[in-house]
């Protein structure tokens, strides 16, 4: 019986493995995906255009705006020439943002008073809005420091310097390879898992594998491990760029990533399975994951914080695998992440493991009887 | 003469036919409505409610070594920010394992010498440790600490009744979306990603399908021409894609909130012309890859995932390094993004849409172009 078992799953990576566009697809794809994605996956807002419109024309203002040229944040800076110069400039994509400066700036710094400055923002793009405005809020909140300082005056300052841990140097390879890692890892184990059985339903040879001395059951873990075995290959590759190639360091123990993978590889295949056995075409299979996929990642805190979501969706998101997962190898990669933490991550991905493997097996069982 | 008014006759029976096999096939298959109607309304319901930029009640720990006045004023300060969610401790050892954790987003710390320090005047008598494994955040919550830092003390300066004001300040208006709501742009944005899947992995799995199974040899046996098989099937596909924009765009509107400041009709003409750029580029991708595990990873690779990363919609392309720059302008989501962004929050940008659909239409043109190429080898 074991041996049956083994020359399906050998039958299994066979299938994937003889088709010469598959093997390209299966090996190649996700080693393109995590060299360009890494490098695309940032929310660094930095080379941004933007425009200024300087109407005062003074030492102070030229001062400003070359503080804003000399920050590595901003590409170019565009001058406008007139007010009726700043609408264009910002609908037309031109410039993120405008930095605007009346006449009276220096006039009012000179004599003492509060000048202001306006930051007109494109609120198309208010995410890297938002960031840009953090970026000239410091600039100008330096500049203060020291104007301040020239007056002989000395406020508390206003600069808060902050250090930033896990990732000093604010490295975005070592921020978006992690995340990605998790969901290409996903992707490959659900796209394997979910076409498996419908493939054979679709060109038939589905019967002939049920008519074998296999039971349901080993056929379903046949296509299981085959799947398992192919998604750590692939894992084990995406890892071995993340470190070698990209340079992204391995904080935690790597030995614990690898045993909470396999717990979620199985969780992951399990969905896969219950699809593919739902469905009857690839077709069906296929949109089947992406249905499953989409949602997943997007609650899983890997493009946008767990903590931004409204309450009860957060509880929610206990129940998505993904979302274990994205902690876990964050924490690994960067964090050197406390068992104890692993381990709160890791109870929950094995109820959900054996919650669809259970499924997947009960639907199998039910549409082959 | 008259025999080829017979022969364009018969093409348009011939591809009427087709057109109405296709859609029998795209109505019967409840995967279709899956991915014409669930999902976009999942993703968009998503975007529109669940995921976003806008961070609120921020965790953070604020370490208080020694409590005086100054420090429980900074501290209710933050407590009552709507901003923040705080947990106040004397040691710091607490909350820097919550911050391993993941559990809060950034550490305040106000150490035992912050009331000498802040009385002298010196340099930065808090200090901050953000969360850098998400360089994004941890920007974003040094902004709003500095922030609640200066707001906090200029009231402190008007509690003494003196005059606090920094010299320069920086007044912020957000153009097109006042109230910085990330939705706004997210949901539009999530169109183009559904459009894309619609578009081209539906076309890249039918075409694959149909070699996959042998039955393209059978359907290239018959009269039926290899153009007009290409039309009837991408008919049906087209006008599913044009009902679902139609579905996203009142969901956005009616259910999301989402202003919609352009016209209707430059929606529609956009949307059309990126449906026929998607359009060819799955089929393409399913001339190339006949069969489905591949031609479905092929679009994923190809089509979907640039269109998320390489479109502007989620991630900043000026933040990226020059190829992937490069990469995106032959990407038809960037134009898109951009157009529907626009059309959306901003109003008819002449400039935006022309450039919108210049680019999708070269873009289109090489697909269908390659695609013919590939076709007329492959078949002789």
């Amino acid at each position: 019986m074991r041996t049956a078992l083994w020359s399906l799953i050998v039958k299994e990576l066979l299938a994937n493995w003889r088709d010469r566009r598959n093997r390209v697809i299966l090996l190649i794809a996700p080693m393109i995906q995590v060299l360009v994605f890494s490098f695309a996956a940032t929310q660094e807002v930095k080379n941004v255009p933007i425009a200024v419109l300087d109407q005062d024309r003074s030492v102070l203002s030229r001062e400003l705006i070359s503080r804003f040229e000399g920050s590595p944040q901003f590409s170019e800076i565009i001058r406008l020439a007139n007010v009726a110069e700043i609408a264009p400039a910002i609908d037309s994509r031109e410039a993120l943002a405008v930095l605007h400066i009346g006449q009276d700036f220096s006039r009012r710094l000179a004599a003492r008073q509060p000048a202001q400055i306006q930051l007109l923002l494109d609120g198309r793009r208010s995410n890297a809005a938002q960031v840009v405005q953090g970026y000239a809020v410091e600039i100008v909140d330096r500049m203060n420091a020291e104007v301040s300082e020239l007056g002989g005056v000395r406020d508390p300052p206003g600069l808060v310097v902050a250090r930033t841990w896990f990732n000093p140097n604010s490295d975005t390879l070592w921020s978006t390879v992690p995340g990605l890692f998790a969901i290409l890892t996903t992707s490959v184990a659900m796209m394997v898992s979910a076409l498996s059985v419908a493939r054979e339903r679709e060109l038939g040879s589905f019967e002939q594998l049920l008519v074998s001395p296999l039971a349901s059951v080993e056929i379903l873990a046949g296509k299981a491990a085959s799947a398992l075995l192919i998604a750590v290959a692939e894992t084990s590759t995406i890892m071995l760029i993340a470190m070698y190639v990209l340079g992204v360091p391995m904080e935690g123990s790597m030995l614990l990533l690898y045993a909470a993978m396999l717990v979620y590889l199985l969780s992951i295949i399990g969905i896969g399975l219950f699809i593919s056995a739902l469905a009857s075409t690839q077709q069906q299979a296929i949109i089947g994951s992406f249905m499953f996929l989409a949602p997943a990642i997007l609650l899983s805190g890997y493009a946008t914080p767990v903590s931004n979501m409204p309450d009860w969706l957060q509880t929610l998101t206990l129940l998505n695998p993904v979302r274990h997962f994205v902690v876990i190898a964050k924490g690994s990669f960067l964090k050197d992440l406390p068992i104890d933490v692993i381990a709160a991550h890791l109870w929950p991905l094995a109820l959900i493991a054996a919650a669809t493997l259970s499924a997947a097996t009960w639907l199998f069982r039910f549409k082959t009887a | 003469m008259k025999t080829t008014r017979v022969a364009s006759a018969d093409r348009v029976r011939r591809i009427l036919a087709l057109i109405r096999k296709e859609s029998r096939q795209v109505v019967r298959d409840p995967s279709t409505i899956i991915i014409a109607v669930i999902l976009p309304l999942t993703l968009l319901f998503l975007f529109g409610y669940g995921v976003s930029f806008d961070a609120r009640r921020i965790p953070i720990g604020l370490v208080v070594e020694d409590a005086t006045p100054a420090t429980g004023s900074f501290t209710a300060s933050l407590t009552n920010s709507s901003l923040f969610s705080v947990r106040t401790t004397r040691d710091r050892r607490e909350v820097e394992n919550d911050l391993i954790t993941g559990r809060i987003d950034g550490i305040v710390v106000l150490a035992s010498n912050f009331s000498t320090q802040l009385a002298r005047g010196d340099r930065a008598p808090i200090q901050v440790l953000v969360d850098g494994s998400d360089p994004n955040k941890a920007t974003l919550v040094r902004n709003y600490i500095q922030g609640a830092w200066g707001n906090w003390l200029a009231q402190e300066a008007i509690v003494r009744g003196e005059r606090f004001a920094p010299p320069i300040s920086v007044e912020q208006r957000v153009w097109f979306n006042p109230e910085v709501a990330s939705h706004h742009y997210l949901v539009p944005g999530s169109i183009a990603i559904i459009l894309m899947l619609i578009g081209a992995l539906l076309t890249a799995l039918v075409v694959a399908r149909e070699w996959e199974r042998g039955t393209m040899e059978a359907l290239l046996a018959t009269p039926v021409g290899i153009f007009e098989l290409l039309v009837g099937k991408l008919v049906p596909y087209f006008v599913l894609g044009m009902l679902t924009m139609a579905l996203a765009t009142g969901t956005a509107l009616f259910l999301f909130g989402v202003p919609f400041r352009g016209s209707f009709a430059v929606l529609a003409l956009m949307s059309a012309v990126f449906l026929v750029t998607a359009l060819a580029q799955g089929l393409l991708i399913s001339t190339l890859a006949r069969n489905q595990l591949v031609a479905a990873q092929s679009t994923m690779i190809s089509a979907f995932l640039p269109s998320f990363f390489l479109s502007g919609f989620v991630f900043e392309i000026a933040g990226m390094p020059l190829p992937l720059r490069v990469i995106s302008y032959a990407v038809p989501a960037r134009y898109f993004v951009s157009g529907l962004q626009t059309l959306f929050l901003a109003g008819d940008v002449w400039s935006v849409i022309w450039t919108s659909l210049l680019g999708m239409s070269v873009i289109a043109a090489v697909y269908i172009g390659l695609t013919a190429l590939k076709t007329k080898t492959r078949l002789d």
